[in-house]
């Protein structure tokens, strides 16, 4: 395999995992704006290790994932307490503090970044995104993802319901940052090399559109979402230089208006998600979707005493 | 418990909001298995003991005793485990859930436990078939797979009534149940709380419906301006003199309020 598509198959095989830690919050109703944060723990905390004493990439990870899962937990009863618009900037706040704790560590390279030794190949990645995809799906089928969309929909009648809510917000959250920090661990193995700059507000901005513009009402969603976002740009890639020489062949450099070069692709992109969110609010794959995909599956009638 | 203690005891209860005082005082029992009204123009506070009673709110003075426990204290979220369900006037289903996933979060006291969290609620799931027998047994059965935020609103009412019986409480609290419904919905309705009522569950109901109140409740309590004004027998409701005052009152303000 070339190392174009070798490369790409990682980085969607990252934002898929990626994309799942943010949507288990957001499915229960919980806006996390701080995922790059999240993932930068887990990879310089899986790279730092690798680094330092040259363990085995099975453990670095493995300690990615477990200190972003903790750190999760921790965060998760304070940062829960706020609601709404607080919540998001409690969780952009503390993907800065992350950023700023990082920039200013020695032992983490600051600026300069730190080389990961420990290279894993594509396939990694993409196993371990399809262990996550069934992972996430599973757990939206058990009563715990029953009660995380219930608690989305409305969080007093889950109370009285019997649901503890805090408890599941707060297991939502902690789940959701360990898949993040497996997202970072895998990130830092496959390209060897980070630097806090690549875990910048863009990257959370990104991956929460993912999971929104894919829909959070099933597991379906950040799937489809986070594909689409990061294969859409590499197919614009060279779609759009062809439209180019086509349209200069047809009506000359100066037609109309300028045809459109690569800077186009974040143009395209910025407007389709102003389109999607016009028309399909509840972002590409709803429930209803789902269920009328779904073969007819006969229901029990027997009348029991 | 004695066998001849209430299963739900008020007594002097009072609750007010910033100054607004919305029940004062109200005290009285429900015996196990009765059916029981309670009735009040609006605003007379009856929502707001229902919201009391499940832990909505805490009360300002008195005591709730539930099943020979004292209740004010226990937290909400504990109260559908000891029992007492309820249904909501304006209806509080989860809508982007589908029709049999509220009847299982109806479910969510009884399946108890963190191992129940983790278990799946698909396909052959005990849970999943009991939720789709409990819609049955309401006629119910053609709309498990629906999400709640499509089905029309009389639908919506039912699937209320039976996601509180899911969790097998002692005592079903509905608020409003045949609130637009139509005679036959509200007749169907009946025989389906009848039936609960005759399993040994017990009911308290808020209801407009005179004729269904009549028809399902031996007994009634009335509530005007969050006092309670009679507790007695249904049948001699309408010509208890406080009653009438109440309601011909309420109506006289209303019409000097239009003119
Ligand atoms: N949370 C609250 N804050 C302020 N006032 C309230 C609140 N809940 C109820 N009330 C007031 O209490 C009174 C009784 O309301 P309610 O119990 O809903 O009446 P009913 O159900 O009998 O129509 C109303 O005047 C209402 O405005
Ligand atoms: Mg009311």
């Amino acid at each position: 395999m070339s190392g174009y598509w070798a490369g790409i198959l990682s980085i969607l095989a990252i934002n898929i995992i990626f994309a799942y830690g943010i949507f288990i919050p957001v499915a229960s109703g919980q806006l996390n704006l701080g995922g790059a944060g999240f993932q930068a723990v887990g990879a310089y905390s899986a790279g730092w290790l690798s680094a330092s004493f040259g363990l085995p990439v099975s453990v670095t990870i493995a300690f990615g994932i477990i200190v972003t899962g903790v750190i999760g937990v921790l965060i998760a009863f304070p940062i829960l307490r706020t609601k709404g618009v607080y919540l998001v900037l409690a969780t952009f706040a503390f993907a800065e503090v992350i950023a700023g704790a990082i920039l200013s560590s020695e032992p983490l390279g600051g600026a300069m970044g730190i080389s990961v030794p420990g290279y894993i190949d594509w396939y990694v990645s993409v196993i371990f995104a399809g262990l996550v995809t069934v992972f996430v799906f599973y757990l939206m089928a058990t009563r715990f993802g029953l009660t995380i969309r219930a608690i989305h929909d409305d969080e007093d009648v889950s109370d009285l319901m019997g649901v503890s809510v805090r408890n599941v917000k707060v297991a939502a959250f902690g789940i959701g940052a360990a898949l993040t920090g497996l997202s970072g661990g895998l990130y830092a193995h496959s390209f060897s090399y980070i630097e806090i700059q690549g875990f910048n507000a863009l990257v959370s901005i990104y991956v929460l559109l993912y999971v929104l513009l894919g829909g959070t009402q099933t597991a379906w969603g950040p799937l489809v979402g986070a594909t689409f976002f990061t294969l859409l740009p590499e197919a614009l890639r060279s779609v759009l230089p062809a439209t180019k020489n086509f349209l200069v062949t047809l009506f000359g450099e100066t037609g109309i208006v300028a045809p459109p070069d690569e800077s186009w692709r974040f143009v395209i992109l910025g407007a389709l998600t102003v389109l999607m969110m016009v028309f399909r609010p509840e972002g590409l794959v709803t429930r209803t979707m789902v269920e009328r995909l779904q073969f007819w599956r006969p229901v029990s009638r027997g009348v029991t005493q | 418990m004695s066998a001849h203690s209430p299963l739900l005891s008020l007594k002097d209860v009072s609750k007010g909001f910033f100054g607004l005082q919305v029940i004062t005082d109200v005290s009285f029992d429900i015996a196990a298995g009765a059916r029981m009204a309670l009735i009040g123009p609006n605003g007379a506070g009856k929502t707001t003991i229902f919201n009391l009673i499940s832990g909505v709110y805490t009360p300002d003075k008195g005591q709730i005793n539930f099943a020979g426990q004292e209740i004010s204290l226990v937290p909400s979220r504990k109260r559908i485990g000891l029992g007492l369900a309820r249904s909501f006037q304006n209806i509080r289903l989860m809508p982007h859930l589908s029709v049999v996933e509220n009847i299982m979060l109806g479910q969510q006291s009884q399946a108890g436990g963190l191992l129940s969290m983790a278990t799946p609620l698909m396909g052959r799931s005990r849970w999943r078939r009991e939720a789709e027998d409990l819609l049955a047994r309401m006629n119910l059965e053609t709309y498990p797979g629906e999400v709640v935020a499509t089905l029309p609103y009389g639908i919506r009412k039912k699937i209320e009534v039976v996601r509180a019986l899911a969790s097998n409480p002692k005592l079903l609290m509905l608020d409003e149940p045949a609130a637009g419904l139509n005679p036959n919905e509200t007749a169907s309705l009946r025989d389906f709380l009848m039936g609960i009522s005759e399993a040994g569950t017990t009911i308290l109901i808020v209801e407009h419906d005179m004729g269904l109140v009549r028809s399902l409740c031996d007994q009634a309590i009335v509530l005007n301006f969050g006092r309670k004004i009679y507790d007695g027998l249904t049948r001699d409701v309408q010509e208890d003199p406080l009653v009438l005052e109440a309601y011909l009152g309420s109506r006289h303000a209303q019409e000097n309020a239009h003119a």
